[in-house]
């Protein structure tokens, strides 16, 4: 089936300027149809009033981090198969397994380019 | 009041007094102990005042020796302040690459104006100049990182001076900061960006991921 480009990404950042970067380089993919939410307890809230169908998230957030979100939208029935890519500076293997155990589709390390991106995406997506 | 002390307080009193490394706080520690141990059964009332005046003075140097061993000094110098230093260090450097990899991509935009008209020539040689000019908070930050690097290493060398003074040997055996741990612990995922040299970079991710790794 072919990748629905209008889909709606929601992307988690606490830092602007990475919300900013992501933002740019989804629309250099193709992708325009983008949500922001600067943690995971505001991004929890968008997903719960809107419909959702990819999530691009970063780890280290308060009040709630990316994999506290992460479990939460794998915990919810009406939410738990939207895909979610985790987007960290957090690079230990135990991270990657923290991750992979609570459900993640896939794990980019920063620093990451549009390339990397597009892999992924493209991995948990399908080809486009 | 050296005449009422024992043969060999005396001795140790002597060799003190002319000992040329210093004296440090387990020498008076040792001498009070000594002292408070041949003291003879019957003391005047100066000599009861003095007693109390050196058993006051060794309790005030073991609450220090607590309070310093509460403090957890080696973790500081041997731990805290050397981590703070190296991740300062990382930042200068992926600021300086990433600087420069803005600066060279700038100079790629400005070889092409040439081929522009020359109203869009000069506002991009306009807009390449103001990337040039906000480049320079690289060198500024870099500045300021190194004052601070300073000042922390400045407080490792005190530190460890502090535990020399006392010839410290105090607990490492790192233990835990308090409370009991919860079933599943988050906060000791929660690094950050490792160090360059021990970073895995996606490939390594790529393989743990896919379950080789």
């Amino acid at each position: 089936m072919a990748v629905d480009m209008n889909m709606r990404v929601l992307i988690v950042d606490d830092y602007k300027t990475m919300l900013r970067i992501i933002r740019n380089l989804l629309k250099q993919i193709g992708f325009h149809n983008v949500e922001e939410a600067s943690d995971g307890s505001a991004a929890l809230d968008v997903m719960r009033n809107e419909q959702i169908d990819l999530v691009i998230s970063d780890w280290n957030m308060e009040p709630m981090t990316g994999l506290q979100l992460l479990k939460e939208v794998r915990a919810d029935d009406s939410l738990k198969e939207t895909p979610f890519i985790m987007v960290t500076a957090e690079s230990k293997t135990e991270n990657v397994v923290a991750a992979k155990q609570a459900g993640v589709s896939n794990y980019i390390v920063k620093p990451f380019n549009a390339e990397t991106l597009k892999t992924k995406l493209e991995s948990v997506l399908g080809p486009f | 009041m050296i005449g009422n002390l024992n043969t060999e307080l005396a001795a140790k009193l002597a060799a003190l007094r002319d000992s040329d490394g210093g004296v440090s706080p387990d020498d008076i520690q040792n001498l009070i102990d000594a002292v408070m141990t041949t003291a003879p059964g019957d003391i005047s009332h100066d000599d009861h005042a003095l007693y109390a005046e050196i058993r006051s003075l060794a309790d005030a140097i073991q609450r220090a020796r607590s309070e310093i061993a509460a403090l957890r000094p080696q973790e500081i110098s041997e731990d805290f302040i050397p981590a703070a230093t190296d991740e300062l260090d990382a930042v200068v450097g992926a600021t300086e690459i990433a600087t420069n990899t803005i600066m060279d991509n700038a100079e790629a935009i400005q070889a092409l104006t040439g081929e522009m008209s020359q109203e869009a020539g000069e506002k991009v040689e306009a807009a390449v100049t103001e990337i040039f000019t906000a480049c320079g908070f690289q060198d500024i930050t870099g500045q300021r990182i190194t004052t601070v690097v300073t000042a922390l290493k400045e407080i490792e060398g005190k530190v460890a001076a502090l535990l020399s003074a006392f010839n410290a040997d105090f607990d490492t055996s790192g233990a835990a900061r308090g409370g009991k741990p919860a079933e599943f612990d988050e906060s000791g995922l929660l690094n950050g960006p490792q160090l360059p040299a021990k970073a895995q970079n996606q490939d390594d991710i790529d393989r743990i991921f896919s379950g080789e790794g």
